[in-house]
């Protein structure tokens, strides 16, 4: 199982250890520093490195990789997915997962790794119950323990653990009862130079802010289920119920929680709600090219296409650009050559376009490569694939909840081939 | 008010300012500082020295205090053993304390410190609370076994703890039961012999129930433990199936990759017409796409289990191509995972897709992925020869881009094109040839001067382009010099009168001014047979070759067999069998894929995984010595087949060793006139990695090979090599066998004589191919009906048919003359 952890920061430093059995020196470090000389991108660092005794296997978030050790035969997924799972629970507890922040609160961080594993056994990686054992730190609660003498350690036996509901902790109580679901779709597209789809699929979530008494029982219904054929559910969905009626049925837990997350095939018709018109060109023996691009929407049923923000890495000749903006503004870094225009709210009478001229570097030959666009975007009030929640109900409590269900939808890695 | 604050100290005198609060009166005091000495060992600043200090504010009503003191015991208890003892009391007794959580906590800590001592005194402690009244202080007790287990197994043997450990297996708790199965695995994972996971029907049943209730972890173990079970019958193989099918939609990827691994070990006994089998197919697809979703990192341990998938059943995947269409944000372990299994799903019907993103993704700017881009596009024309046109259309629009490594991946896959549709696509030679000056890598330069070589007839200035080539001959890398020897070789005896100089003089340079031995011998052989019999030499340098096939890069059937039962493991990151890498190899046993119900022939036909890991057991033994190495080098591809009598244990001489000895070399002698010696011969340095369980050749190879000239020009079939010793009495406790390969009226034979050395009767032989790259293999039973007594030698003719299974070796994916 996981041996020990190791955090390392951008820099290559060293700034927290800790090891669920015997301690195995930092210099087992060495290795993944090689990798990571070895790797071009920060990102290319590969997951798993061997070294002669152990396996190193890290994920890297927010610039801090988080290194494993593991000695015998242990199914890396079950470890990459305890490190993400890590990297969850110190941004749920201080907010960001930063250096700075896991310094600040090194003996709490100390405290949940230690909850966490137990021989390198998960133990409890569930919020709910973490914050039972642990309380997070809030401004207040130092301030108050400071004047008390108390502490951040739970006294009770974190009961939700043995029951049959383990992520639901027990005895909740609000005012306002609520229960607020968002559903968040992102679309995943390769665009190729004529505008025609190559490949393009969604990934959906349905993430949700239950706030509700007691031991509510919720069943959530859609209008067109039949979607949803490649779904993972949150350990509360009661499968067989699923299976047989496509209804989702569940007892919450409490907070924010991940209630599903599901994909939409490329096989199935996704709208692709902006096109792009793009003439980038380089000529021979020119020291200029040309670069014109255009965006317009389709496929919105009417929504705006808002928070538009175009992304793209120009070959290595290009040595600065000149081009003019319709709305919003541009920049062009010389050195990492990334070109990024924030274009704001695609308004449909006046579509956006960025024209104008970029300089090469004279006497070199025309660049190989064409640039790729990346754009991202935002539409409000509408999930991309139809999906539409048909009713929530709640049972197993007398009182009334608010309820509320959000539609979005977001651009993953959405790319035109120029 | 952070706990930054604990880092600042850095000044003199730290440890003892520490010391001094430590024995402070005020409990806030303490507990500061006692976050201090927490705060200083987390980056790994030495604070040993405050033990005792520590040690002494264990005894508080405070929880957080204790766990904090107890975070700092497991990590110092190892150093200061003697003073840990002061601790035990404190333990046993909070193993006692109303509080569940204290007792649990108690207990978890006790485990951590690894020291001998303390072990003695938590035994009792433990037994306590694995039969607790609550379930979570009998999980956290579990675990607690598997940790004693690594400090000291003894002692969890004789206490009996396993025994308590196995009960737990059918608790009334889930969470318990997942705890349970993690650490028995755990523990059977030092022990591969012990039958601690016994798993029966019942177990099973219990452990199916344990999964619906238990967190994903637990999930996670219990799936894997599954994995391992061999269930009877067809129909309950399916029942498993259909419990373990719901993981398929587990948020937590780790659940979903290990509920794919027992659907597909056990898919593999339901018969293919039942339409359950149809629907799990269907079933497998989603979630698989779903893992490519997630983070980087699961992607790649994702996508190296699909390639294995992929292999095993292309059906699953086969529609879902787009999927592995590659992001040019991608990290590059991800792309150049997705590049291969693109080609693997690369069919008639999408083949067209595929080509479009390969030219795509060969005009991107990271180097190692526009290489194998350029690759993978050579792979897909001889995977679908009907793109065959297409493929080489591309790589001569990719030649023209004039991109340095463009050109030269373009023309090493180009090479093995020719090699799968000779005669087809000559006409793109000159175009080649434009671009040799800008060649500058080993692997390039070799595969131009092999399509010189063999097309030497049709290019005009064949003789001034190699002759270019011999200038730098000695700067040249090996493999480049080589294939220099052997195409000018090839060009002499296709244009023999105007070359005969630049062949002496290429002849002279390999075998007189060269250290490198493979270089001198294959110089050696070819100016021998060149000067006695230049028919012959024809014959072999310019005997047609094998067509290549895709083949080559699949994963050998018996390892993937194998890697697919290890789903999810590191094993299938790296492709390679557990007992290849894990730490210390203690034993790891073969896991192989049930047999299909019904197909009866897994009882008596020879059981394949296990040779082959027997095979690579006994390999190390057999280490050639210094004077067989030529002999080895030149019979490499007759080397691995391995052929030997199994003699059934009755037979009191330990009879398995007789493998062991000098066996494996019984195909050492030579197959009289066999055409594929000439292809043989020029892969000598490829081989050897894999010859290196082969066995020291008894007949001289030399000899050998050059028989080989005059075999060619008789009629086939018309010359027997003499017997020779293939077996020695010393190496095989008193069986000596010597034999020859004959071929009597078309069929192939291998004639033995058997003799008795040793005092007692031998009786109960048979024999067994090991798999070798003739298919060679058995065409009867081994005849020998008599027993055979002490210096007695018989003689027989086995029949052989060549309708073996294939070895697949290295040699086809190199060049060869």
């Amino acid at each position: 199982m996981i041996h020990s952890l190791f955090l390392v920061n951008a820099s290559g430093d060293i700034f927290l250890e800790k090891h669920w059995k015997s301690v195995v020196s930092r210099s087992v470090c060495d290795y993944f520093f090689e990798a990571q000389e070895r790797a071009t991108e920060p990102e290319n660092v590969p997951p798993v490195i061997p070294t002669p005794h152990h396996y190193l296997i890290n994920v890297l978030r927010h610039r801090i990789y988080f290194v494993a050790v593991i000695q015998s035969e242990v199914p890396p997924l079950f470890v990459i997915e305890f490190l993400h799972r890590v990297v969850d629970t110190f941004q749920d507890y201080f907010g960001v997962c930063t250096e700075a922040a896991i310094k600040d609160n090194v003996v709490v961080v100390y405290e949940l790794l230690e909850e966490m594993l137990d021989n390198g056994f998960p133990l409890a990686t569930e919020s709910n119950i973490l914050k039972e054992l642990i309380k997070p730190p809030t401004i207040l609660r130092t301030v108050v323990n400071t004047i008390t003498g108390s502490t951040n350690v739970g006294e009770q036996l974190p009961t939700g653990q043995l029951s049959v509901v383990p992520w639901r902790r027990t005895g909740v109580k609000y005012t306002n009862n609520e229960a607020y679901f968002d559903v968040v779709e992102e679309i995943d597209a390769i665009i190729d130079k004529s505008g025609s789809t190559i490949t393009a699929e969604i990934q959906g979530v349905i993430d949700a802010c239950v706030k509700l008494t007691g031991m509510p029982d919720l069943t959530l219904s859609f209008m067109n289920p039949r979607l949803l054929d490649d779904v993972s559910f949150h350990p509360c969905v009661r499968f067989k119920r699923w299976e047989a009626e496509r209804i989702l049925s569940f007892i919450p837990p409490d907070g924010n929680f991940r209630l599903l997350s599901y994909h939409v095939s490329s096989q199935n018709l996704v709208a692709i709600p902006v096109y792009v018109k793009h003439n980038i060109t380089f000529r021979e023996g020119s020291s200029q090219g040309r670069f014109e691009l255009t965006l317009g929407p389709k496929q919105t049923m009417g929504k705006a296409v808002e928070s538009v923000l175009v992304t793209s890495q120009l070959p290595r000749g290009v040595l600065n650009t000149n081009l003019t903006p319709s709305q919003g503004t541009y920049t062009f870094d010389p050195v990492t050559k990334l070109l990024s225009w924030d274009v704001g709210k695609i308004n449909p009478q006046k579509l956006p376009s960025l024209k104008g001229s970029m300089c090469l570097q004279a006497g070199a030959s025309k660049p190989d490569e064409n640039p790729t666009i990346n754009i991202q975007f935002k539409i409000q009030q509408m999930a991309i694939s139809g999906l539409k929640v048909n009713r929530l109900d709640m049972y197993g409590e007398k009182y009334k909840p608010f309820k509320g269900i959000k539609y979005m939808t977001k651009a993953g890695k959405f790319q035109v081939r120029t | 008010m952070t706990d930054s604050k604990y880092f600042t100290t850095t000044k003199k005198g730290e440890i003892f300012e520490l010391k001094a609060e430590l024995n402070s009166d005020k409990k806030e005091k303490k507990k500061e500082a006692v976050k201090k000495v927490i705060a200083s060992m987390t980056v790994g600043k030495d604070v040993s020295a405050l033990f005792p200090d520590v040690v002494n504010c264990m005894q508080t009503d405070n929880l957080e205090l204790k766990k904090l003191v107890y975070l700092y015991l497991m990590n110092y208890a190892k150093s200061q053993p003697d003073m840990a003892i002061m601790a035990v009391n404190t333990f046993v007794k909070d193993c006692e304390d109303p509080n569940p959580l204290i007792r649990a906590l108690a207990v978890r800590t006790m485990g951590c410190i690894r020291v001998d001592k303390i072990t003695e005194y938590l035994c009792e402690p433990l037994r306590k609370c694995l039969k607790d009244e609550d379930p979570y202080v009998r999980k956290t007790a579990a675990v607690c076994v598997a940790k004693l287990h690594d400090i000291n197994a003894q002692l969890v043997e004789d206490q009996g703890f396993l025994d308590t450990l196995k009960d737990l297996i059918s608790d009334s708790n889930p969470m318990v039961v997942a705890n349970a199965v993690a650490a028995l695995s755990e523990i059977a994972e030092s022990h591969p012999n012990s039958n601690l996971l016994d798993l029966n029907p019942q177990t099973i049943n219990k452990l199916l129930t344990a999964l619906n209730e238990c967190t994903e972890w637990g999930q996670i173990f219990i799936l894997d433990c599954l994995a391992n079970y061999t269930p009877r019958d067809d129909r309950e193989s399916q029942s498993i199936c259909e419990r373990v099918t719901p993981r398929l939609s587990h948020a937590n990827s780790a659940v979903v990759l290990s509920a794919v691994k027992v659907l597909m070990k056990f898919m593999e006994m339901l018969p293919k017409d039942l339409d359950y089998y149809g629907t799990l197919l269907k079933k497998l697809a989603p979630p698989l796409v779903t893992l490519l979703s997630a983070e980087p990192e699961l992607q790649y341990v994702a996508l190296r289990n699909i390639n294995l998938i992929v292999q095993k059943r292309p059906e699953i995947l086969k529609h879902e191509m787009k999927v592995f269409f590659v992001k040019y944000n991608d990290p590059i372990y991800v792309k150049l995972e997705k590049l291969d299994i693109m080609i693997r799903l690369a069919s008639q019907a999408n083949i067209a897709q595929v080509l479009a993103e390969l030219k795509e993704y060969a005009t991107e700017v990271d180097v190692d992925f526009v290489r194998k881009a350029v690759r993978a596009i050579g792979r897909c024309a001889i995977k679908v020869e009907q793109s065959a046109e297409r493929c080489v259309s591309t790589l001569l629009d990719l030649i023209q881009t004039k991109v340095n490594y463009v050109v030269q991946e373009a023309i090493v896959v180009i090479k093995d094109i020719f090699r799968k549709y000779p005669n087809k696509y000559e006409s793109v030679i000159a175009t080649l040839c434009e671009n040799l000056d800008s060649l500058d890598e080993p692997e390039a330069r070799a595969a131009m001067i092999w399509i010189v070589g063999e097309y030497a007839e049709r290019i005009d200035n064949a003789d001034e382009l190699l002759e270019s080539f011999l200038e730098g001959f000695h700067d040249e890398s090996t493999q480049v010099q080589l294939q220099l020897l052997t195409a000018i070789v090839k060009l002499f005896l296709k244009k023999p009168t105007e070359t005969q100089e630049l062949v002496q003089q290429v002849l002279s340079l390999a075998t007189q001014d060269s250290d490198n031995p493979d270089l001198r011998d294959r110089g050696y052989i070819y100016w021998r047979l060149l000067s006695t019999d230049p028919v012959a030499a024809k014959e072999v340098v310019l005997a047609e070759k094998p067509l290549i096939s895709e083949e080559t890069d699949l994963i050998e059937p018996t390892l993937l067999e194998e890697l697919i039962c290890h789903i999810g493991t590191l094993a299938s990151v790296y492709h390679k069998p557990p007992s290849a890498f894990v730490e210390g190899s203690r034993g790891v046993q073969h896991k192989r894929l049930p047999a299909r119900a019904g197909s009866g022939e897994s009882t008596d036909s020879p059981d394949v995984s296990q040779s082959v890991g027997g095979a690579t057991e006994a390999a190390p033994t057999v280490i050639p010595s210094q004077g067989d190495l030529l002999g080895d080098l030149l019979n490499l591809d007759l080397a691995p087949p391995a052929a030997g009598p199994t003699v059934p244990p009755s037979m009191q001489l330990g009879a398995m060793d007789l493998l062991g000895g000098g066996l494996d070399s019984l195909l050492g002698g030579d197959i009289g006139g066999s055409p594929a010696m000439g292809a043989g011969l020029g892969s000598t340095p490829a081989v050897m990695p894999t010859s290196l369980g082969a066995p020291p050749v008894v007949g001289g190879g030399l000899g050998d090979l050059f028989d080989l000239g005059g075999s060619v020009g008789m009629p086939a079939g018309a010359y027997v090599p003499p017997k020779s010793v293939w077996l020695p009495a010393m190496k095989a406790k008193g069986l000596e066998i010597s034999g020859t390969f004959a071929r009597r009226s078309g069929v192939i034979q291998m004639e033995l004589s058997l003799t008795n050395k040793a005092m007692s009767v031998m009786t109960d032989f048979a024999i067994q191919f090991n798999r070798n790259s003739f298919g060679l293999a058995p065409a009867g039973p081994l005849q020998v009906l008599t027993p055979l007594s002490p210096n007695q030698t018989i003689e027989v003719s086995l029949p052989l048919s060549t309708s073996g299974p294939v070895m697949k070796m290295e040699p086809l994916n190199n060049l060869q003359e």
